[in-house]
C-alpha cells in the first residue's frame, strides 16, 4: 500500500507548502508513489487516517501545541517541513523580547484577554513540542530534497540530509567568494542543500538551514579575523534564522567558544 | 423559510493560510454571520525593530510565500525611500517584470488551482487528473510553469526572491535568457487565451451577486498601475499625499479575527484584481481588453465572484506587458549594473505597490545608523476583510432556500474569490480603534 501522507500548517508564510505546488507535472509523479489524505492549502478532501504527517510553521500558542500533539499521535512518521518548523525561522526573531512587551507593541491596548486565537507564547519550533523523525531544512525549502526525502520514505529508506557547510556547494558553483566581495556570508557556518542558491545570484547565505552540528569554530575565527569582521556583525547576521543559537544557555555560542 | 441552519466552515480550503465561516440561522432568521481569521498573529513589525535597512527586505519577504516578491518591493521602495536612493531605468524595467511575474504565478495558481475546481463541480485539481479537463488543467500546470520561471530567472527564486536588493539587482539576466523568456511568454499568451475560453464555457457557475462598494488600488497616467501611482479610490478620487496613506486605509480591531479589518468612505472597501480593473481598465493592453470582452467583464463590475475574471485578464495583460518590458531591455542594452549608492541617513520613507490581491503599503522610520526604529505594513487581505464580512452579510438572505451544502459552497467560493492571504493578513500592527 502506498503511505498515506497528510500536510499541516502553522505559523508561517505557507511558502513551503507553495514548493510543492510548484513542482507542477512532477506533482502527478509524486502521487505515483504515495496518497495525498489532506493538503488545506490545495484540496478540500480530507481524513484523518495517515501514516506520514508533513508540518510546515511554528508553534506559538497552546492551541497549536494541542493540534500539533493530535497530529503526532496519529502519525507513524512525522517530517518538519522549512525553517519555521524546523528551527523556529524568522518566528524567533520576536524571541529577544519578552510576549507581552511584542504584544503590548502590536496590539496597543486592544481587549484580547480570554481569546484564544491571541493566546500566544514564544516561538516554539516543532521538536520542542513533538518528536519530529525528519527534517526539510530552508526558508524556503528546495523542490529537490523535498522529492529525495519522499521517495527515500515511500521506498523505506532513511533520506540523507546534508551536514557539511554552504561553502562546499558554493565552491562547486564556481562562485567568487562573497567575503572577498565585502559581504557577510554565514555559508561557512550553515547547513548545505540549498545548492548555495544565495550566494550564487550574489547574496549572502542568510543561515535558513541551520547551523552545523560541529561547525568549525578556527575557520570562522579565521574569516572575521582576516576580513576585519566583529563577534557583533556575525551575532547580528544570525539574529535572521539562528537566534537562539547565539543563547548563551543553548551552548552553541561559536564564536565565544572561539575565542577562548 | 423555516428552517434552522448551522455552518461552522473552520480553515476555509484551497485559500492560503486559516479561516473560518460562521453561520446561525434559528427559524429563518439569521442570528449569526461571520468571517473569522484564526490565523497565529506573526508580529513581523515589531520583528523589524533594531534591523539594518538592508535586512528589512529579507525578513519582510516571510511574510507571504505567494506574494514575496511583492512585500520584497514594496519594502525596498521604503527603504529607498527613506533614504533618497532612486534605481536606474533598468531597475524599473526589471523590478516590473518581477511583479508582472508573480501577478503571474498568484493569479493563475487561483485562477487554476484553487477557484476552477469549483466551476467543475470537484473538490480540488486532483481528480482533473486524467479527466476530460486534463487538457484544461495542463494549460494551467503550463502557465504556471512559465510564471514561476520568469520569477526564477528574474528574482532568482519565486518564493522569497533572492536578487532583489536596495538600490537594484544583485545579479541580472543576460539577453540570451531574456529572448528564450520572451518566446515562452508569446506562447504562453496563446494558452492563456485557449483557457480563456474553457473558462467561458463553464462562465455561468460564477453566482450572479452585486453589491455596491468602494474599490481601491494604485493609478497612473503612464499605464495600469502596479509598480508606480497614486492612490485612487472609485468614490473619492485621486489622493497623491502618499505618506498619509492612512487618511485612506483606516484600519481597526474586530474580536473574530486576528487580522485587522480597514475601511476608508464606507463601511468596508475592495482591492485586487477587480478593483484595480475597475479603476484602470482602459489601460490594460490589447489582448487583456479582449479577454474582459469574452469574460463580460465591464467596468464597474460589482460582482465579488467576478474578481476571479479580472485575475485572468490581468494575468494577460502581464503577459503583453512582459514582452514590451523586455523588448525595452533589449532595445536599450543590458547592463551589468551595480545596485545603486547608498548613503546612510535617517529618516521615513513609504513604499506603495500593487501585488496580487490588492494594494500594499510599507513604511519604515530609520535612525541615523540606518536600523529601522518602527515599521508598519498594510497588508490587501486585510483590507478585504471587511468587504468579504459586508457581502456575506448581504448575500445570505438571498439564499437561505437553498440546500445547506449549496450555501456553503457559495460563501466558500465568496471567499475564494477574495482569494485571501490570510498568513499575510495576521502579520499585524498599529491597531486602532473605531
Amino acid at each position: 500500500m502506498k503511505p498515506r501522507v497528510a500536510f499541516f500548517d502553522f505559523s508561517s508564510c505557507e511558502g513551503c507548502q507553495l514548493q510543492i505546488a510548484d513542482l507542477e507535472e512532477e506533482i502527478l509523479d509524486l502521487i505515483e508513489i504515495v496518497d495525498v489524505v489532506s493538503f488545506r492549502e490545495v484540496m478540500k478532501e480530507h481524513s484523518d487516517e495517515y501514516d506520514i504527517a508533513i508540518v510546515e510553521g511554528s508553534i506559538m500558542r497552546p492551541m497549536d501545541e494541542h493540534r500539533l500533539r493530535k497530529i503526532r499521535s496519529r502519525a507513524k512518521t512525522l517530517i518538519a517541513l522549512g525553517a519555521c518548523a524546523t528551527i523556529g525561522g524568522v518566528n524567533k526573531i520576536r524571541n529577544q523580547w519578552p510576549t507581552e512587551e511584542v504584544i503590548k507593541e502590536v496590539y496597543k491596548d486592544a481587549d484580547i484577554k480570554d481569546n484564544e486565537f491571541f493566546n500566544v507564547y514564544p516561538t516554539k519550533a516543532v521538536n520542542e513540542v513533538v518528536p519530529v523523525d525528519y527534517y526539510i531544512h530552508g526558508c524556503p525549502i528546495t523542490r529537490d530534497e523535498f522529492k529525495k526525502v519522499i521517495t527515500a520514505l515511500a521506498l523505506g529508506k532513511k533520506p540523507e540530509i546534508p551536514n557539511y557547510p554552504v561553502c562546499v556547494e558554493c565552491k562547486k558553483n564556481e562562485n567568487v567568494c562573497l567575503f572577498e566581495l565585502g559581504k557577510f556570508c554565514l555559508g561557512p557556518i550553515t547547513r548545505a542543500g540549498c545548492g548555495a542558491i544565495c550566494p550564487s545570484k550574489g547574496s549572502p547565505c542568510d543561515g535558513c538551514r541551520g547551523i552545523l552540528s560541529k561547525p568549525d569554530v578556527e575557520c570562522v575565527m579565521e574569516l572575521l579575523e582576516r576580513y576585519d569582521l566583529t563577534y557583533e556583525e556575525m551575532k547580528s547576521r544570525c539574529m535572521m534564522y539562528n537566534t537562539e543559537s547565539f543563547n548563551p544557555k543553548d551552548g552553541m555560542t561559536i564564536v565565544r567558544r572561539g575565542r577562548k | 423559510m423555516n428552517k434552522d441552519i448551522e455552518i461552522g466552515i473552520e480553515h476555509v480550503t484551497r485559500v492560503e493560510g486559516h479561516g473560518n465561516i460562521v453561520l446561525n440561522v434559528k427559524k429563518g432568521k439569521i442570528e449569526k454571520v461571520q468571517w473569522q481569521i484564526s490565523e497565529a498573529p506573526r508580529f513581523f513589525e515589531a520583528m523589524l525593530r533594531g534591523r539594518n535597512y538592508y535586512e528589512l527586505r529579507t525578513i519582510t519577504s516571510r511574510i507571504c510565500g505567494i506574494c514575496s516578491i511583492g512585500h520584497s518591493l514594496a519594502s525596498l521602495k521604503a527603504t529607498e525611500d527613506a533614504l533618497n536612493v532612486s534605481i536606474s531605468e533598468q531597475t524599473g524595467i526589471l523590478r516590473r517584470l518581477a511583479i508582472n511575474g508573480e501577478n503571474m504565478q498568484s493569479h493563475i495558481l487561483h485562477v487554476g488551482y484553487l477557484a476552477l475546481p469549483d466551476l467543475l463541480d470537484v473538490k480540488s485539481v486532483f481528480p482533473l487528473v486524467g479527466s476530460k479537463h486534463n487538457d484544461s488543467l495542463l494549460k494551467v500546470v503550463k502557465l504556471h510553469r512559465l510564471s514561476n520561471e520568469m520569477s526564477d530567472l528574474i528574482c532568482g527564486r519565486t518564493t522569497h526572491p533572492i536578487t532583489l536588493v536596495v538600490g537594484g539587482f544583485s545579479s541580472i539576466p543576460s539577453k540570451k535568457q531574456l529572448l528564450k523568456l520572451k518566446k515562452n511568454l508569446e506562447e504562453g499568451l496563446e494558452t492563456v487565451k485557449q483557457l480563456a475560453q474553457v473558462i467561458h464555457s463553464v462562465i455561468d457557475k460564477l453566482p450572479n451577486f452585486k453589491r455596491e462598494t468602494e474599490y481601491i488600488g494604485l493609478t497612473s497616467k503612464k499605464e495600469y498601475a502596479f509598480y508606480d501611482g497614486d492612490i485612487a479610490s472609485t468614490d473619492t478620487g485621486i489622493f497623491q499625499k502618499y505618506k498619509d496613506y492612512k487618511e485612506i486605509m483606516k484600519e481597526y480591531f474586530v474580536p473574530q479575527s486576528t487580522a485587522l479589518h480597514a475601511k476608508h468612505n464606507r463601511d468596508s472597501y475592495m482591492v485586487g484584481a477587480l478593483a484595480r480593473y475597475n479603476l484602470n481598465s482602459e489601460q490594460l493592453h490589447k489582448e487583456a481588453k479582449n479577454t474582459a470582452d469574452l469574460l463580460n467583464l465591464k467596468p464597474i463590475c460589482y460582482n465579488p465572484y467576478m474578481n476571479n475574471i479580472a485575475q485572468l485578464v490581468e494575468f494577460v495583460h502581464n503577459i503583453e506587458d512582459s514582452i514590451i518590458q523586455i523588448d525595452k531591455l533589449i532595445k536599450n542594452g543590458i547592463k551589468d549594473e551595480k545596485p545603486a549608492d547608498v548613503k546612510i541617513k535617517q529618516g521615513r520613507g513609504v513604499g506603495i505597490i500593487e501585488v496580487p490581491r490588492g494594494i500594499l503599503v510599507h513604511d519604515y522610520t530609520l535612525n541615523e545608523k540606518g536600523k529601522c526604529t518602527k515599521a508598519n505594513c498594510i497588508i490587501p487581505t486585510n483590507q478585504n476583510h471587511a468587504n468579504i464580512q459586508k457581502d456575506m452579510e448581504a448575500l445570505v438572505p438571498g439564499i437561505l432556500n437553498e440546500t445547506k451544502e449549496k450555501i456553503e459552497l457559495t460563501l466558500e467560493m465568496l471567499v475564494r474569490a477574495y482569494d485571501p492571504c490570510i498568513s499575510c493578513s495576521t502579520h499585524y500592527l498599529n491597531v486602532k480603534f473605531v
